[in-house]
């Protein structure tokens, strides 16, 4: 019974559409296909939606699992705020961010006037992109790793001491290993999180073609110009990897949580 | 190694955790730290390992003040009530950790290290679970890993905080067993910390008794049981009964009535007359015992246990009698106590 509305769920609310976009990019043949998936404009938007989202996530998770730990171990004053900003990537519209984050860091704006001096621009390159996913990502590195972080008894950190590790030992041997399951899929999901985000980077990102242009604004790009075809290659082209490296992802996390015993 | 603590005195904020508590446990010694909770048995022990520091005071290891040196440097072991095991290691890295984070010049070599944690994990009894991982053990194996890792890095003193605590009764009874012969083969000084008074008494060469930070008595189990020198230390080890006397010309009264026990030397004046439900006799008599009438009587395996109503006072005891010995509501029973002790208020 459950597993029945499960499945019918999930075929109608992702695999209907998702095998539109299939059956669609079908009908286009392999070689034209082949054709518009390898289109330099195509392959540069794709590259840049993968490469920037996968730098975010990794920012992501440094500072999101340290953000995670300040808000699990530490008390100071107004953490149930600090707390409560982490969600509101979550709740604000995307372009919103977009807009305020291009206010900060255009060459003019406060953050980018301090930038310009050193040479370095954000708004309107990659780096701004990367920025926009930092702040979207971030919520989704927290909420996954501060629940199994507040499991850790702290006694696992006093029997580390007692046998003779420092600080450092203790978590990089004890605590980051215990978390990589986690840590893993606050990755995956901030990282899926940045390949299909739309309405903060078309803001920050200047949308250069070849340079700055993410993969879902060229989709509609080619929309605008009633070009389906190049519309659908481009979206099967981005479930195809996604769907891929999200697999792997979870693939090792299923495999390290077996073996770690999380929630058992 | 021998452990001297010496006037230590530990303060959480305001609140008196230990007040001027004074202990030498001599080497190779089991001893039990025993107290209900909040007494402080689990802040001393935590003090020792380093893992809190004393507000004033002091903690010898031999010759050696400890109370300077960290957690990492007193090379102490320490099992945790809810094992604290590393559970992204098999039981094997678990038990190698210590020897393994070593810096290089005091780690042994490799085969060294695995060596040595294959002696302990066969002496925990866990030889051929080495490469499980601690959710795949029971609760009472995963204990016996945490005292395998503990006794890997050859502590200078092993430190056990409830290390039953979190096991069923029949587990518990086992480990008990098994900790002692562990104890008696590998003969380290041990520390360990219980609210069970049964496993103290029957784990431990001496218990320490302790309430409201401070110890109440330091002996032998049969010391402890059979004399104990406070209040509380009668009340908390086994069964007591309380009552209020007089005492007049060395001799014990109940309101208007001698009870047949003389204590020569006490002062006259009330008292408490303190004794064990199974320290009585019966007697037939009307004069020179209690007398008391049965409100309620229980057979327990192999002894009859028998509540009652004190006649002369508003006292109420309970007293063990042999289960062929009956005793029906209401009925009169008269008895003396054979082995009391007197405590002024």
């Amino acid at each position: 019974m459950a597993l029945g509305v499960t499945l019918s769920w999930l075929i109608l609310i992702i695999l209907i559409p998702l095998s539109g976009l299939v059956w669609r990019s079908s009908v286009l043949g392999w070689s034209t296909f082949w054709a518009l998936a390898t289109d330099e404009r195509t392959v540069n938007a794709l590259r840049i939606s993968f490469g920037t989202a996968f730098a975010a996530a990794l920012v992501n998770v440094v500072f999101g699992v340290i953000l995670a730990w300040v808000l699990v171990r530490y008390r100071f004053p107004g953490k149930r705020i600090v707390d409560a900003m982490v969600d509101l990537p979550f709740a604000l519209p995307t372009a919103v961010a977009g807009i305020a984050l291009t206010t900060l860091y255009a060459p003019n704006g406060w953050i980018g006037s301090l930038l310009a001096p050193l040479g370095i621009k954000v708004a309107f390159t990659p780096l701004g992109i990367v920025i926009a996913l930092v702040f979207v990502g971030l919520p989704f590195v927290v909420r996954t790793v501060q629940p199994i972080m507040e499991e850790i008894d702290k006694e696992v950190e006093e029997a580390a001491a007692t046998l003779g590790a420092n600080r450092f030992q203790t978590i990089s041997r004890v605590l980051l290993p215990g978390l990589t399951p986690a840590v893993l899929t606050g990755f995956a999901l901030a990282f899926a999180r940045g390949v299909g985000e739309y309405g903060s980077v078309i803001f920050i990102a200047g949308n250069l073609p070849y340079v700055s242009e993410i993969a879902p604004l060229l989709i509609v790009i080619r929309l605008e110009e009633f070009n389906y075809p190049a519309a659908t290659a481009i979206a099967a082209v981005m479930l195809v990897i996604s769907f891929v490296m999200l697999f792997v992802i979870n693939m090792i996390q299923a495999w390290s949580r077996r073996r770690y015993g999380y929630g058992t | 190694m021998e452990v001297r603590v010496q006037n230590i005195r530990k303060e959480f904020g305001r609140f008196p955790a230990l007040n001027d508590v004074s202990l030498d446990i001599r080497s190779g010694e089991l001893i039990a730290l025993l107290g209900p909770s909040g007494s402080g048995k689990t802040t001393l022990l935590r003090l020792v390992a380093g893992l809190e520091t004393p507000t004033d005071g002091t903690i010898y290891f031999g010759d050696e003040d400890a109370s300077r040196k960290t957690v990492q440097q007193r090379n102490i072991g320490f099992v945790f009530q809810h094992y604290a095991l590393f559970r992204h290691m098999t039981v094997l890295d678990n038990v190698s950790f210590g020897l393994k984070i070593r810096p290089a010049g005091r780690r042994p070599s490799t085969a060294d290290i695995r060596r040595r944690a294959m002696e302990l994990i066969d002496l925990v009894q866990l030889s051929g679970l080495e490469k499980r991982y601690p959710a795949q053990l029971s609760g009472g194996q995963r204990q016996r890993v945490a005292l395998a890792r503990a006794m890997a890095v050859e502590p200078n003193v092993l430190l056990l905080d409830e290390p039953f605590g979190a096991l069923d009764a029949q587990v518990r009874k086992e480990l008990r067993r098994w900790l002692r012969e562990i104890h008696d083969r590998t003969g380290h000084t041990t520390i360990f910390v219980t609210h069970d008074q049964e496993e103290a008494l029957e784990l431990a060469d001496r218990v320490v008794v302790m309430s409201k930070g401070q110890i109440e008595q330091v002996g032998t189990p049969d010391e402890i049981y059979d004399a104990p020198i406070s209040p509380f230390v009668f009340g908390f080890i086994g069964q007591s009964n309380i009552l209020p006397v007089r005492v007049e010309n060395g001799q014990l009264w109940i309101e208007d009535r001698s009870i047949g026990i003389s204590a020569p030397g006490e002062d006259d004046g009330d008292a408490q007359l303190y004794f064990r439900p199974h320290d009585i006799e019966l007697l037939d008599g009307s004069g020179g015992c209690i007398a008391g009438l049965v409100t309620a009587s229980r057979r327990v395996a192999g002894t009859r246990h028998v509540e009652l109503d004190i006649v002369a006072s508003q006292g109420k005891v309970e007293i063990e009698l042999p289960p062929e010995k009956t005793a029906t509501d209401r009925s009169r029973i008269a008895f003396r106590p054979t082995r009391w002790k007197l405590f002024r208020n």
